[in-house]
């Protein structure tokens, strides 16, 4: 790879790295996403490695580890190009089958498709997998195209081409005009328009200007950021390059946190890569810019992803919000203006400027354009990373995308948002996905995460649960999040146990509104939502819990009852052995008992009994 | 731009207060008092106890802001003392109750705005500390050498020394004894010996009248800051 000296030098590199690739060679893209790599993606690959090693398809066939390839839920995916043909479920035992049937024979081996669970089906080609079909895929575009750690493969992929295009006679103001016109929000979940974000910084006295990219995430179940960072570095490195350019900053960090191992290491090498190209560093591509990206390791709390506490944490102070204003644009890191935008949205801005804002503007609704990625999980058959047009629906993601709920079960609540969003009951099932529709009904878009719920989840603990991850990430600066989401915790958990009481229901809003109103940061001001949610949808659940002492999703365990029914237990003694507790009394053959003084409620006979002889009741 | 006036109104009066000042502090240039826990005059406000929200804007986009840090901007129209503003001040009062029940100031300020007991579960009946930060502080910015900090987060969240161990930049000075709003910090005198942070001092008398200045370590560390002999400071400020 040269050091490109011009803007010209670099599309000559591209112009003969594209004609010394042949677009109908085979390629084989094993998934190395989240989803994938622990479920043994390094194996599924060196298999295909050693195996094409030994029929010597070594040169014939190209193996790439590739980001993530979306349909997390059907772990390991591979891709065969060029003819989209997706398989999942692959372990390192069917690569020889594999190589053998479909890479040497091209046959398509059917077990290892996605099959209709309709009509059986077998759907080969990506195209044809629903779960893609409603997809617009913008940011995660070159997941199973590209090598993450190969630039050649970002620019044959027309990496960088952005920037080209800006650099040739784009000045700063175009660019934060073409990024307003475009309508991006930040992708972080506060949703401020990126552009006039932007506007702000590069209007902000001073000469030095700095940029941050927001690689904080931190939301359980949610992976976006860490997909991108992992499976095309260089996307967020471009968007990053032209926003400094727009801005006029002269060096980026990239803050990830350290339990992204992987993502820091692909960043590390694509800045490296980008520094030695001539992408980064003085004079870029001869253009007389300069920039510079370093990488900032966070130690992993939740509440350094809110940007003045990421500010405090880069700073080496402690990671704890700062009032504002002043805001980041005007006195950021070390007091200079700065902008911080969230990963997704860095690397929406490639595509922006490549394909015009008035391309982006066009998908998506009025206030909330272009599409946004989601960690789809929880209840669907389809758990996975989904990238959709804003204004698709809840119902389109939790049925067409996400198959419908797991095991044939009712759809109860989809929480948007990440920890500190709100539960969506069934009635909203057709409200659109935007800023502005989940804040109508509650919710948050928050950075995408959403986690599908089905009958057997308890509204009542789905919140203790959110409150005791916001407790213990609570940064404990200022009163009413520190103090309130104790309090709300310790109050959820006296209803999930039973002792909940009338008074409970409205101190419970009444701390939520001035936690909501007088926190300092969006965590605490958002931590309320998960509360005021299901009280406002499923109140029956908290008043079930205190009034009748019953947990009608039968999962608070102390409201729980479990008894044999004596007509179906065959003595078989399962339960009597397995009970902890030893509560369970009974000969074989003779219909057993369970002692409720002794009974710990843990569920373990109901699991173990074979005939459903284990009555659960609440 | 020092000089610039910046016209808002406060609780429906137009008023006039210098550019960069706070909310707080026009406030209480025109005679309206907005209760403060963690503010201090001398300290950089940080917005810890959420005590001092007003309400800004016009109905229906309002939201509270801590007074302390929000500039005061042209035409803002600021409500200090709504029902919004009360019911997040009785809230905060409410809860600092449950956290440290044997701060009296906190009860003091909670039966100002009429409340007489907390409805949340009380943590150690014998705790204090509001965490306002404002020790911290003190000893950052006054006393010049960050011997405290804040530690943990929540639940466990505590102003502390580095690893909660005798301290080596304390100085033993006292300032965040004498700046704690509820008396939380243990510090003991006795037999020339000064004990604080779990540290002991050893307090100098003055060469003339024998009374004890301060602690050693304090006078070293302004020996060190001025470039003069220690031995300088060994005369009390009476003697001098």
């Amino acid at each position: 790879m040269p050091k490109f000296e011009s803007m010209n030098h670099l599309e000559e590199y591209r112009g003969r790295l594209l004609s010394s690739r042949n677009p109908q060679e085979p390629q084989v893209l094993v998934c190395g996403g989240p989803g994938c790599l622990p479920v043994g993606s390094e194996e599924v690959a060196a298999a295909f490695q050693a195996e094409l090693k030994q029929r010597g398809l070594n040169g014939k066939v190209v193996l790439k580890e590739s980001g993530c390839q979306g349909l997390c839920a059907k772990a390991v995916k591979v891709m065969f190009r060029p003819q989209e043909i997706a398989y999942q479920q692959v372990t390192a035992e069917d690569v020889p089958e594999i190589v053998e049937e479909t890479l040497v024979k091209g046959k398509i081996i059917d077990k290892f498709c996605y099959q209709d669970p309709d009509d059986g089906s077998v759907k080969a080609y990506k195209s044809k997998v629903p779960f893609y079909q409603g997809q617009r895929l913008i940011v995660l575009g070159k997941m199973d195209l590209i090598d993450p750690t190969s630039l050649d493969d970002y620019l044959a992929a027309g990496g960088y081409q952005a920037l080209q295009k800006v650099f040739d006679g784009m000045s700063p103001e175009a660019v934060i005009d073409a990024v307003e016109r475009s309508g991006l929000r930040g992708r972080g979940g506060g949703g401020f328009p990126t552009g006039r974000k932007w506007r702000l910084c590069r209007q902000a006295p001073g000469d030095i200007k700095y940029l941050i990219c927001n690689g904080d995430e931190g939301d359980p179940g949610a992976f976006m950021d860490r997909a991108v960072m992992e499976g095309d570095p260089h996307a967020v490195l471009e968007g990053m390059i032209i926003g400094a350019y727009a801005i006029g900053a002269i060096q980026g960090y990239i803050y990830v946190r350290h339990e992204y191992p992987l993502a820091v290491k692909r960043l590390a090498l694509a800045i490296d890569q980008a520094r030695d190209a001539g992408l980064l560093g003085a004079d870029l591509l001869g253009s007389g810019f300069s920039f510079d990206v370093k990488i900032s390791k966070g130690a992993g709390a939740f509440v350094c992803g809110e940007e003045t506490a990421l500010i405090a944490s880069m700073e080496g102070d402690i990671g704890e919000p700062h009032p504002r204003p002043p805001y980041p644009a005007v006195a950021g890191l070390w007091g200079k203006p700065t902008v911080i935008n969230n990963v997704e949205t860095w690397a929406n801005i490639p595509a922006i400027m490549s394909h015009g804002p008035e391309w982006y503007a066009a998908i998506g609704t009025e206030n909330s354009k272009g599409t946004k990625v989601f960690s789809l999980v929880g209840a669907v058959n389809h758990t996975g990373l989904v990238e959709v047009p804003m204004g698709t629906t809840l119902r389109q993601m939790v049925y067409d995308l996400g198959g419908g709920i797991r095991g044939g079960g009712e759809f109860k609540a989809v929480q948007t948002g990440g920890p500190s969003g709100g539960c969506i009951p069934k009635q909203f099932l057709d409200l659109p996905v935007d800023y502005d529709s989940l804040q109508s009904v509650g919710s948050i878009m928050g950075s995408g995460g959403m986690i599908v719920m089905d009958e057997t989840s308890c509204m009542v603990d789905v919140a203790r649960y959110f409150l005791s991850f916001l407790h213990d990430e609570s940064c404990g600066k200022c009163t009413p999040c520190r103090e309130g989401t104790k309090h709300l915790l310790e109050i959820l958990t006296e209803i999930t146990n039973g002792n909940g009481t009338e008074e409970h229901i409205p101190l419970m809003e009444e701390l939520c509104d001035a936690m909501a109103a007088a926190s300092l940061c969006g965590l605490g001001q958002s931590a309320v939502n998960p509360v005021l949610s299901t009280l406002k949808y499923f109140r029956e659940e908290y008043e079930a819990h205190i009034r009748e002492k019953k947990c009608p999703a039968l999962v608070c365990r102390p409201l729980l009852k479990y008894t044999v029914d004596p007509e179906t237990c065959t003595g078989c003694l399962a339960c009597v052995r397995e009970c902890p507790a030893d509560a369970i009394h009974g000969e074989a053959a003779e219909p057993h008992l369970i002692d409720q003084e002794l009974c710990v409620k843990c569920g373990m006979c109901h699991a173990v009994c074979k005939f459903d002889a284990v009555k659960v009741e609440s | 731009m020092k000089n610039d006036s910046v016209s808002l109104t406060i609780d429906g009066k137009p008023v006039q207060a210098p550019a960069g000042t706070t909310l707080l502090l026009a406030a209480k240039d025109n005679g309206i008092d907005i209760p403060t826990l963690c503010y201090h005059p001398e300290l950089k406000p940080e917005g810890h106890c959420r005590l001092c929200v007003v309400e800004i804007g016009a109905a229906p986009s309002t939201r509270l802001v801590n007074s302390c840090t929000y500039p005061v901007e042209p035409g803002l129209v600021v409500q200090t003392a709504s029902a919004k503003v009360l019911a997040s001040r009785r809230m905060v009062l409410e809860l600092l109750m449950a956290q440290a029940p044997a701060a009296e100031i906190i009860k003091q300020m909670a039966a100002d705005l009429g409340v007489i007991e907390t409805r949340f579960t009380k943590g150690d009946p014998a705790a204090r500390c509001i965490l306002c930060g404002q020790c911290v502080r003190t000893c950052r910015e006054v006393a010049g050498v960050s011997a405290i900090s804040m530690a943990f987060r929540t639940p466990k969240k505590r102003v502390a020394t580095p690893f909660k161990e005798e301290s080596e930049a304390c100085i033993g000075c006292g300032s965040c004894v004498f700046i704690c709003p509820t008396g939380t910090i243990a510090y003991t005198e006795k037999d020339g010996i000064r004990t604080v942070w779990g540290r002991k001092f050893e307090l100098q008398p003055c060469a003339k009248c024998g009374n004890y200045i301060g602690p050693k370590a304090q006078l070293e560390h302004w020996a060190k800051l001025t470039g003069d002999p220690v031995e300088s400071f060994y005369t009390c400020k009476d003697c001098r």
